[in-house]
């Protein structure tokens, strides 16, 4: 990362934090939050800019922030891989698809391909039982998959960028 | 006090006390992994779980507080087996290698396999795997090994006060580790080491320099020389089974001339050398209106701890360099020069209590001409593990003197091992620096024990000089925020050492080393100091002896250049 990228990170962290004035750590997650929300991943820049804020050290808010899945430490992809692993998609094969997905794209879930074009997450359950095995691409699902599917997909969304 | 009833015979407890505190004064040892003492319990590794009548559950002892007509069983089948069943489970993702573990035979996991009679593989799971951390310069980790007892975490927070590792990740992911997994050497760790000495396993250990060492004794073109600090002497003998605190300087040096080391020298001597530097700083300090208060440097990871979290302090750090880096520094000059001998062909071994003393021999202002000053550095449970590689028997070794010219000390230079011990010392001598008069009463009392902020207030010449003591950087950490806060502004003289106790509680120092040893080990520094007749550093002759023949005199130009040095601020994120 350059560090004017890491600068105008750090300055929207401030922009941020200036809402939180007093603040104690009780306010750790919804700092998290609404820093992820706006710029799509936990950078160091921010956990050490929130550090310095609520005086705590980098390594509890990292440990804080993995303990829950909803947070990430890389910038999302142009495309956003959700592949659920909820029951009914367990009993129908996810297991196999995500496997088939970590192996096209060489990256583990939480990560990012290095072209910035994908990134893979695993989520629990996105409520689409029926379609099992289901997947959610920045807000389109790919529904009754198969390992064979995933390489075509991916072209699809290769083909766009 | 309160009736309690364990194991069928009757105690008397005080009310409010945990009932892990009463077991381990009746003299029953229920194991624990997550307790520390002094801390209070987490409750979290279930090991000390007993019986308590009344009780549908196990109870943790070391959370559940004693009460009226209590009756306890530690040692029903119900109980052992829980226990049992633990270190099953913690055995059941660990690595069995053993053989090529550190702790092998000093690990805590392996004692409790032992004791609770573990004899068989009963749960099969995934094995750990993540990559071994060795960026670091004192401290390597291993997290396959780990446990996630979390004693390293809460020493590191709560006894240091430098957070560098928590918890990353949730459930059977969890692991502890820095913050986005970086190494320990990019990290805001201080190397102190108080997380190798109190981990259960192999999770944390020190970098060995054995190797090092061994190759350098082994190659004819190196002159090896060694120093060892003040409390290595009192502290090694634990690891050869002899009494607590017994001091086994002259059966060390003969130990060290048989492992082949060419000359053996004491860092005591160069304690003595660092006060003369220290106090004649003090005094310039304070006669000058220098940055006052003035903080000890001895101990190198509450240098990297100023740099880091309190680098506005900075000026008010001496400027003398350590004695170990002190000593390495006139080894490779007077000595090399006085000797003739190359000072690259000096391979110069210094044995420390401590972890954060290799990362300091590391650092790159110490040294001149492309040598280091001090070129490996072995912990006390190192060269515990040389003189045990070598077969020699300490108890069969008469007692040697140290080399000339740095073998002589005054038990001033001895008592650094000990929380208050650089205090006092440099007390007697500026004391003499500013009155031309020896310090009547030479025990400064109140200077010397365990608590962790100690003060006190000597009259010099008319001059109240107040003087304060910390031991635990989270203690230290506490008298910067008070002189920050402008509640403290009577102080001079401020003496920092990281590691509880002082150097007799390293992070170097023998696996097994509490707080009982570490007491026990102050005294042997002190009795030493009772009964010697040199306690002052400025009579001590060889260092007189240095300043005529090579230094000229304390805070000199040439002391100056080899015994004084500089720090700088780190930009330490993680």
């Amino acid at each position: 990362m350059s560090t004017a990228q890491e600068n105008s990170i750090a300055s929207g962290v401030r922009e941020i934090l200036a809402d939180y004035q007093g603040a104690g750590r009780d306010a750790l997650i919804p700092i998290l939050q609404e820093i992820q929300t706006r710029q799509g991943f936990l950078s160091r820049e921010a956990v050490v800019e929130v550090g310095k804020f609520l005086h705590l050290p980098a390594s509890k808010i990292f440990g804080v922030a993995t303990f829950y899945n909803q947070f990430r430490f890389t910038p999302q992809g142009k495309f956003h891989i959700q592949v659920c692993r909820g029951t009914a998609c367990h009993v129908k094969g996810s297991a196999a698809i995500l496997e088939a997905m970590k192996r096209e794209l060489k990256v583990a879930p939480g990560e990012t391909t290095r072209d910035g074009l994908f990134s893979l997450e695993v989520v629990a359950c996105i409520g689409a039982c029926g379609l099992a095995p289901v997947i959610n691409v920045n807000g389109n699902f790919h529904a009754n998959l198969t390992t064979q599917a995933v390489p075509r997909i991916l072209d699809t969304y290769r083909k766009q960028k | 006090m309160i009736n309690v009833e364990v194991n069928g015979l009757k105690y008397e407890a005080d009310g409010g006390e945990m009932l892990l505190t009463l077991l381990r004064r009746i003299g029953i040892n229920v194991p624990t992994v997550c307790n520390i003492d002094g801390l209070p319990p987490t409750g979290s590794c279930r090991m000390c779980v007993v019986e308590v009548e009344g009780q549908r559950n196990l109870v943790p002892s070391c959370a559940f507080p004693v009460f009226e007509g209590m009756k306890v069983n530690t040692n029903s089948h119900r109980a052992v087996d829980a226990r049992k069943a633990i270190v099953e489970l913690l055995l059941a993702n660990h690595p069995e290698d053993c053989f090529y573990c550190e702790r092998n035979g000093s690990c805590q996991l392996q004692e409790l396999s032992e004791s609770l009679g573990v004899r068989s593989r009963r749960y099969v799971g995934q094995k750990n795997e993540h990559p071994v951390d060795l960026s670091g310069a004192s401290i390597v980790r291993d997290p396959a090994k780990c446990i996630l007892c979390g004693k390293c975490v809460r020493v590191c927070e709560e006894i240091q006060g430098v957070s560098c590792i928590d918890f990353i990740g949730r459930g059977s992911h969890a692991t502890v580790g820095t913050a986005f997994g970086e190494g320990l050497n990019i990290s805001s760790c201080v190397n102190c080491g108080q997380c190798v000495t109190i981990c259960p396993t192999g999770a944390l250990i020190g970098q060995s320099h054995v190797d090092r060492v061994l190759n350098a004794i082994e190659d004819p073109e190196l002159h090896v020389v060694v120093q060892h600090a003040p409390s290595v002497s009192i502290s090694i003998g634990d690891d050869f089974g002899i009494p607590v605190g017994d001091d086994l300087m002259g059966v060390m040096h003969a130990a060290m001339r048989r492992l082949g080391f060419d000359a053996v020298f004491d860092t005591s001597f160069s304690a003595d050398l660092t006060i003369m530097e220290e106090a004649t700083e003090l005094v310039h300090r304070v006669k000058t209106g220098g940055v006052l208060p003035m903080f000890t440097s001895c101990s190198p990871g509450w240098i990297k701890f100023v740099e880091t979290f309190y680098p506005e302090f900075i000026p008010n750090l001496s400027s003398c360099k350590s004695p170990q880096q002190m000593l390495g520094a006139v080894i490779k000059t007077f000595y090399a020069e006085r000797a003739g001998i190359d000072p690259h062909k000096v391979f110069s071994v210094s044995v420390m209590p401590c972890t954060a003393k290799k990362f300091e021999a590391g650092r790159p202002e110490m040294g001149r001409d492309g040598y280091s000053d001090v070129d490996a550095v072995l912990t006390t449970r190192e060269l515990a593990q040389l003189i045990r590689m070598h077969g020699i028997d300490l108890r069969s070794l008469q007692p040697e003197p140290a080399d000339t010219p740095f073998g002589v000390r005054s038990t001033a230079g001895k008592i650094f091992g000990a929380s208050g011990g650089v205090m006092e010392a440099a007390l007697r001598s500026a004391y003499y620096f500013l009155t031309g008069t020896e310090l009547k009463a030479v025990r400064v009392e109140a200077v010397r024990g365990l608590n962790g902020i100690k003060e006190a207030h000597i009259d010099i010449n008319g001059l109240n000089v107040g003087v304060a003591v910390a031991n635990g950087l989270g203690n230290a950490k506490k008298l910067l925020e008070m002189i920050k806060s402008g509640e403290k502004t009577d102080l001079h003289f401020i003496e920092v050492m990281t590691c509880p106790g002082g150097c007799v509680g390293g992070g170097g120092q023998p696996y097994g080393t509490n707080r009982d040893r570490v007491l026990t080990r102050i005294q042997s520094l002190y009795s030493i100091d009772a009964n010697e007749s040199l306690r002052v550093s400025h009579k001590n002759p060889e260092i007189l002896q240095l300043y005529k023949d090579y230094l000229g005199e304390p805070n000199g130009e040439k002391s100056h250049h080899l015994l004084h040095t500089y720090y700088h601020e780190r930009e330490t994120l993680i």
